[in-house]
């Protein structure tokens, strides 16, 4: 078995994986990694299950010491990562020794990166995954939500002694200037025909207030106007528009049901190109078909499952 | 009842039975629930009950939106309410105090009842619980009687201890975990709402039936209950 030490930490480095499934209807939040592809182009770069547990770095701060020597692959944001004192670029797998220190310092370009490890990182399974979700108390390494602190040892069981590299017409384009689609919702009716204008047609601000549960929009007031619902159930990416107007997309740890209606939600593909966004960037939305956007999503789930044989160094 | 589907993400699909909450819809939430998960299988990732809808989160890699859409209306033909499935009955204990629960006063004071009067009539009655969120375990409960019924807290605490049980408009809950909160706070019970150890996790599932039984201090403690006043907390 083979240990990383952390150093130093943030409560911003987290352990995640595809997230909790099948235990929504208890309360408990999906979680997982807010960049799913990152995560999954790291996980391929090593053979691993495209889901298996890595690490998410948002914004840097995480330092780690290699107790052996091993191989490990980054993926996602650039947050300027030194091997000792050589950089370490995204989307390859890179050989560690015994005793070398790995940082992830600040970004460079995008707001999380994705470190995995040769069959993935060791975690207690709690309700059927090791996502954190420090809120509930759930997941990351002792299963009780914590985030990555000083001290803690990261192991993992599997080898890998080749190493790849992602081939650049396969990185994905992390910057916000394409619009992110947005699958319409059952509300979508009900806004004002200028709030619709409005919403597919400004630049939205991302505010500072964001995290693992949701990011705020500012931009024009959107009104709704229809009647106050129900709560019911919230999906990934919903955008929801509280009584103030401003949207609020809500990611992976947010409440499993919300009573705020709602214009739609953003396709997954668009969600893991939100994820690298920092607050104080600019984001347009588009509209898009359910059924184009499925269609997209199987053709890109095809392009991870299949991408071995280009993965070159 | 007249059932709709409407889209409401890439991979989600809401099921709209009701317009209205009512104790009524249960059984026929439940017989619907009970129906979707058969109908879907292993191609079901999450089913999400709230008061008068079921969102459902299918596995896109197995069912395009049309073939869900389809697996729905089947599943749900014909649906009858399923008044076998009355859900389990707990009774919480609950120590109803000012410590720990500080808007018993305000309570008192909106409903112009004694302290004492709204403790009773919080604890005789039987809730029905509509659905779990905002938190693992969470249930929202209902329907408290409308002499009781108050809005939220105008500022919301950052802290609610794990237990608090509280009011808000005409529904009734208890806090699983010490978390931010806006209810009316009542009383805590020492009872465990949220554990891994407990078959199904939460305590109380949609379709169970409540009610708060008032215990005095000894009591609460012996239970294993934790009495550290709640504006301590803040």
């Amino acid at each position: 078995m083979s240990v990383l030490t952390v150093k130093s930490s943030t409560p911003l480095c987290l352990l995640q994986d595809a997230g909790r499934f099948g235990v929504r209807h208890l309360g408990v939040t999906q979680g997982g990694a807010l960049d799913w592809v990152s995560m999954s182009w790291a996980n391929r770069l090593l053979n691993n299950p495209l889901d298996a547990a890595v690490i998410e770095v948002t914004l840097g701060g995480l330092n780690l010491v290699a107790e052996a020597d091993c191989c490990l692959a980054l993926a996602g944001a650039d947050l300027g990562a030194m091997l000792d004192d050589r950089p370490i670029a995204p989307w390859r797998s890179f050989f560690i020794r015994k005793g070398q220190q790995l940082r992830l310092i600040r970004p460079v370009s995008g707001a999380r990166a994705y470190l995995a490890a040769p069959g993935g990182f060791a975690a207690v399974d709690v309700l059927g995954s090791c996502a954190t979700v420090s809120r509930e108390g759930l997941g990351g390494l002792e299963g009780n939500g914590k985030a990555l602190a000083e001290g803690d040892r990261l192991t993992y069981s599997g080898a890998s002694f080749e190493l790849h590299a992602l081939p650049a017409h396969r990185i994905p384009d992390i910057s916000c200037w394409r619009p992110l689609d947005v699958v319409m919702g059952a509300q979508i009716g009900q806004f004002s025909g200028v709030s619709l204008f409005d919403a597919f047609n400004s630049d939205w601000t991302l505010d500072s207030r964001a995290d693992r549960m949701g990011m705020r929009l500012l931009g024009p007031e959107l009104i709704y106007q229809g009647k106050p619902m129900i709560s019911e159930g919230i999906p990934l990416g919903a955008i929801q528009v509280p009584p103030d107007g401003q949207p609020i997309i809500l990611l992976n740890d947010r409440q499993t049901i919300g009573g705020y209606p709602r214009l739609g939600a953003l396709t997954p593909l668009s969600l893991a190109r939100l994820a690298q966004q920092l607050p104080g960037s600019v984001v347009r939305m588009k509209a898009v078909v359910q059924d184009v956007a499925h269609r997209e999503q199987l053709g890109f789930m095809r392009t991870l499952q299949h991408t071995t044989q280009d993965l070159t160094l | 009842m007249n059932v709709r589907i409407e889209a409401v993400a890439i991979d989600c699909l809401m099921v709209r039975l009701f317009d209205a909450i009512d104790e009524s819809n249960m059984p026929w939430m439940l017989a619907a629930t009970l129906r979707l998960r058969e109908g879907f299988g292993a191609q079901l990732i999450d089913l999400v009950p709230s008061y008068t809808t079921l969102m459902v989160h299918y596995d896109l890699l197995a069912l395009n939106p049309t073939q869900a859409r389809a697996l729905i209306t089947d599943a749900l033909t014909d649906l009858e309410p399923d008044a076998s499935q009355s859900g389990r009955q707990h009774v919480l204990p609950v120590w109803y105090d000012l410590s720990v629960g500080p808007e018993l006063s305000l309570l008192s004071k909106r409903s112009g009842l004694a302290v004492d009067e709204v403790i009773r009539r919080h604890s005789q009655r039987e809730y029905q619980v509509f659905a779990l969120g905002f938190a693992p375990g969470f249930a929202f409960m209902g329907l408290v009687e409308e002499a009781l019924a108050a809005p939220r807290i105008k500022t919301p605490r950052k802290r609610v201890a794990a237990g608090s049980v509280g009011i808000a408009e005409r529904q009734t809950a208890a806090y699983p975990l010490e978390s931010p909160g806006g209810w009316n706070i009542l009383g805590r019970t020492p009872a465990k709402l949220f554990d891994r150890e407990i078959d199904g996790y939460s305590l109380m599932q949609p379709g169970d039936t409540v009610r708060f039984a008032a215990v005095d201090h000894a009591e609460f403690i012996r239970l294993g209950g934790d009495d550290t006043p709640l504006e301590g907390l803040a």
